[in-house]
């Protein structure tokens, strides 16, 4: 409880710093909550829920309202390398309409290739604006890998005809913090699969600073909304885990909090998609489900307003939030129990690799010897 | 003298696309090029992997219209292997296309192409009340366009502009002359903006309720489809169905008479009455319905000709790339094409904001290639697939076609044009809202006799196999080809959409849909085009598919080391 308090006691400090800098808007949020038909109390149960979300104590919640109220101090930049927009499509998905619509209007967005509505000459005169005028102060989100072969021309931006890998750079360097939103521009993601032919890589791997990965191919909304509430609240970054994902979000094991678990537990498993074990709603683990070797929320928060996520559409996790999972948990609908993750490279990451490796063959053992406790195998 | 403009990067459409254009004295375009920026390598990738993976990793082209690849890649293994997947997964797949369909054409119109059509600025000095009077004669129920409503957004906008922070409004083309609708209209429009955000959610969601989520969903196989427990649950489908009804309502409300509302307005605004300059079009088989037959077929017209439409045939694809980043000696068919990166870089010259890289149209410009159907260049998109439907003489296509130029009181040749396409993707939405029901009712139909949604695929290790398949995706027709040896992966590749429509001139001067589209058109102020982005916002540009998969041949492409500067 003591790192609550002193937690809890530097969101207060930031948020009277926010309160002593200029306002760039005059008007209230409550006014302007009251004008879009949002009462307090929706706010404030807002508030709950995202503090819930970031594995806070409740009294949290009235720092992330007041956070929200100040919340437009913080200007945001968006920047797109070699993606898919998946991640700004999960975006745009956030689950309470109005509040969700009132962050984006809330949180100075200066520049979003895909939403904004100036283009070429202009829409560079806006990145430069910001990140000159905002410099150290403005929120840097990226979105897709970094080509880095052949000089990194495989990706160009701009009218000036710069490199992706230009453009980060600049824009790194001025930033308050990064956030590599989605897999790619946390781990390279689909285009650094093997054998990677772009030289693509995470932002991490090309400048010099932290920054926050929030794996997922892509992640659910609230993973990205939260993470940048927790900027805004602490003005820092929350605690990561090994791969730089907030704990809140990427803390526990998909597998641990599966609604199928108990399947799993009893032996109890999907032969063949959609059988009659599937229709029973049995574990996904012997047709490839990655849950166990996967960090993430998926199973409590899901996706689309909590509508699913893929283990209840009868698909197995497929790691999707994990570094080089295109290589490392393929082929997808088979279990893999058998290899040993990330422990390939010689670097910090095998250290995650141990551990995880640790817990794959204790899984694999878990699986077969609850297949043979089970004799429902014929 | 002519002067050029460079606008990059085109916003507003998923991914890295660069315009330049050449404009003479009278600021009218006289020649356009049409350039991706980026390369991703995918097709490299897929090499070696199990058929059973090619579906999730494809799906990954694009986030936008993210079931499309997923599902056409997953097809063309099956249709490799020989597979005749369950009728119930065949519904499903419809129920989740049309799921994308209606987010990726409501996106499109409201956040990433109206801006083009609705000055912001301008609804600020509408008369809320006079604009809701106004907006009941394009539709009796209006949403979103009460009085209250209306005052509400002009309001909260006000806010914006008077903080001087306009936010992802700032620096835009506000007061450009060819912003045609009244403040009152532009204060509908706006409302409906604000609104379709929310409605694109629930779109979104009835892809998840059977994919597990969306972008990106996550149960459709090679053999079928997994999510059973959705299928079998009476709570599930109706959650579908009730979705789908808020949709349906915002399509018919809204979406139908906006458009109805646009081409009143701009009808007579010459910026938009052009921009269909490649007239052959092609379209392919969609939507599998209740009878078993597909709500849209496939066919080709050629040179604008209604009378005659001719089957698709798939041995007349090929792609040439003697503009594109990519070495090759002639077109080559998708089975046999293969991707040899050759990157050459900008040229600098004058261009209308000072000294500037840009494309080396003589030479090679852009990562897309040019695909051509019997060596013609070819439009796909809701456009060509209205046209050759309404051609083939099917009738919901030609009552939805024949109504909607009786309320416009426009003659058919207005479908021609930039107005034409974006309303054309409209009525497919619509067609597609009314027919929807039918395949879910089909569905449920069929669930009381039959649950299967599954068939195991099998795979021997020692055949070969080659397949393919076409599917009418958001931005037009899709086709995916696989070869398959070893029981792995032996060489992929998709012709797609965006290729089609914005590949570069071809070996003979043939110059595609993006590039045709733009020549002859005035620029109000070459610095600030906002009628460039109309027009290729009205193809609803979607970049990274464009860049696709290709043979690879045994080319090992992270060793090759092309100079920047190497020809």
């Amino acid at each position: 409880m003591e790192t609550h308090a002193a937690l809890f006691e530097q969101g207060r400090k930031r948020l009277d710093a926010l309160r002593q800098m200029p306002p760039r808007q005059q008007e209230s949020l409550t006014d302007r909550m009251l004008e879009l038909g949002i009462t307090r109390r929706d706010f404030m149960k807002w508030s709950a829920s995202i503090t819930a979300l970031l594995a806070l104590p409740l009294p949290f919640s009235s720092l992330v309202a007041e956070a929200a109220e100040l919340a437009d101090r913080v200007p945001l930049v968006w920047l797109h390398m070699a993606e898919c927009t998946g991640c700004s499509e999960s975006l745009t998905r956030a689950d309470t309409p109005d509040l969700d619509t009132l962050i984006f209007d809330h949180i100075s967005l200066e520049y979003h290739e895909t939403l904004m509505a100036a283009a070429g000459w202009q829409a560079e005169e806006n990145l430069e604006h910001a990140m000159e005028k905002y410099h150290g102060n403005y929120l840097l989100a990226v979105e897709g890998a970094v080509p880095t072969k052949n000089g990194g021309t495989f990706l160009k931006v701009g009218a000036k005809g710069k490199t992706g890998l230009e453009v980060v750079k600049e824009a790194a360097e001025g930033a308050a913090a990064i956030i590599s939103v989605g897999t790619c521009s946390s781990f390279g993601g689909v285009q650094a699969a093997a054998p990677n032919p772009t030289g693509a890589k995470g932002v991490h791997a090309v400048i010099d600073r932290t920054v926050i990965n929030l794996g997922g191919c892509p992640p659910s909304e609230k993973n990205i909304v939260g993470t940048l509430m927790y900027f805004v609240m602490f003005g820092r970054l929350p605690a990561l885990d090994m791969f730089n994902r907030p704990k809140w979000a990427y803390g526990a094991r998909v597998h641990d909090n599966c609604e199928r678990r108990g399947h799993f537990d009893s032996g109890e498993f999907v032969e063949e998609f959609s059988d009659d074990a599937a229709k029973d709603g049995y574990c996904l683990y012997k047709v490839g489900c990655k849950g166990p070797y996967t960090y993430n929320n998926c199973p409590t928060e899901r996706f689309n307003a909590h509508v699913s996520w893929p283990v209840l559409a009868g698909h197995g996790c497929i790691g999707c939030s994990e570094p080089n999972f295109w290589d490392d948990m393929a082929d997808f609908e088979k279990p893999l129990g058998r290899q040993l993750l990330h422990g390939i490279d010689a670097s910090a990451d095998a250290v995650g690799g141990v551990i995880l490796g640790a817990a794959a063959v204790g899984i694999a053992a878990h699986a077969v010897a609850s297949v043979f406790a089970n004799s429902k195998e014929d | 003298m002519n002067q050029r403009v460079v606008i990059d990067p085109i916003t507003r459409i998923e991914g890295h696309l660069r315009i330049e254009v050449e404009v003479d004295e009278q600021n009218v375009i006289q020649k356009a090029w049409a350039s991706s920026t980026l390369w991703r390598g995918i097709e490299v990738i897929l090499k070696g992997r199990t058929p059973m993976d090619v579906g999730l990793l494809v799906q990954r082209i694009c986030g936008v219209c993210t079931f499309s690849h997923y599902r056409c890649g997953t097809e063309a293994v099956e249709n490799a292997l020989g597979l005749e997947i369950p009728v119930n997964a065949k519904y499903l797949r419809s129920l989740m296309m049309s799921a994308l369909h209606y987010h990726d054409h409501l996106v499109h119109f409201y956040h990433l192409h109206a801006l083009d059509w609705v000055d912001v600025v301008s609804a600020l000095s509408a008369d809320p009340a006079k604009a809701a009077q106004i907006a009941t004669r394009y539709t009796a129920e209006p949403i979103a366009a009460g009085e209250g409503d209306l005052r509400a957004v002009q309001k909260r906008v006000q806010g914006f502009v008077d903080k001087g922070r306009l936010g992802p409004f700032a620096n835009a083309y506000w007061g450009n002359k060819t912003y045609r609708f009244t403040p009152e209209q532009n204060l509908i429009a706006l409302s409906h903006y604000m609104k379709g955000l929310e409605i694109q959610r629930v779109a979104a969601e009835m892809m998840a309720i059977f994919g597990g989520k969306q972008p990106h969903p996550q149960s459709v196989v090679v053999g079928g489809m997994t999510s059973i427990r959705d299928l079998l649950s009476p709570a599930r489908l109706q959650e579908w169905k009730t979705k789908h009804d808020v949709v349906r309502d915002f399509i018919k409300r809204a979406y139908h008479a906006d458009i109805l509302m646009a081409a009143e307005a701009f009808g007579d605004e010459a910026s938009v009455l052009g921009g269909v300059n490649v007239h052959n079009f092609i379209c392919t088989n969609e939507f599998y319905g209740a009878d078993g037959k597909h709500l849209y077929h496939q066919g080709v017209i050629h040179d604008g000709d209604l009378s005659k439409v001719e089957d698709v045939n798939p041995d007349l694809v090929a792609e040439d790339v003697t503009h594109s980043w990519y070495r090759a000696d002639k077109p080559q068919h998708p089975y046999e094409g293969t991707t040899i990166p050759q990157y050459t870089d900008y040229v600098e010259r004058d261009t209308v904001y000072g000294k500037l890289p840009t494309l080396d149209n003589e030479g090679k410009y852009s990562w897309v290639k040019s695909p051509r159907y019997n060596g013609k260049p070819m439009e796909v998109g809701p456009l060509a697939c209205l046209l050759v439907n309404y051609a083939r003489g099917n009738e919901k296509v030609v009552d939805a076609i024949d109504s909607f130029l009786k309320e416009t009181g426009l003659p058919l040749e207005a479908l021609y044009t930039t107005l034409g396409r974006t309303a054309a993707r409209m009525i497919e939405t619509e067609i597609l809202a009314d027919e929807c029901d039918k395949i879910f009712d089909a569905l449920v139909t069929n669930l009381g006799s039959d649950d299967t949604l599954y068939v195991k695929p099998n795979i021997d290790p020692n055949k070969e196999y080659i397949g393919h398949s076409f599917i009418e995706a958001p931005r037009g027709m899709l086709s995916h080809w696989v070869r398959i040896k070893n029981g792995v992966v032996e060489n992929y590749q998709a012709v797609v959409p965006t290729t089609w429509n914005a590949g570069p001139k071809d070996a003979n001067g043939n110059i595609g849909p993006y590039e045709a589209s733009l020549l002859g058109l005035k620029l109000e102020d070459p610095k600030k085009p906002l009628e460039v982005l109309r027009i290729i916002h009205s193809f609803d540009p979607c970049m990274a598919c464009s860049v696709h998969m290709m043979d690879y041949k045994g080319q090992s492409l992270g060793e090759f080391r092309v100079g920047p500067s190497a020809a």
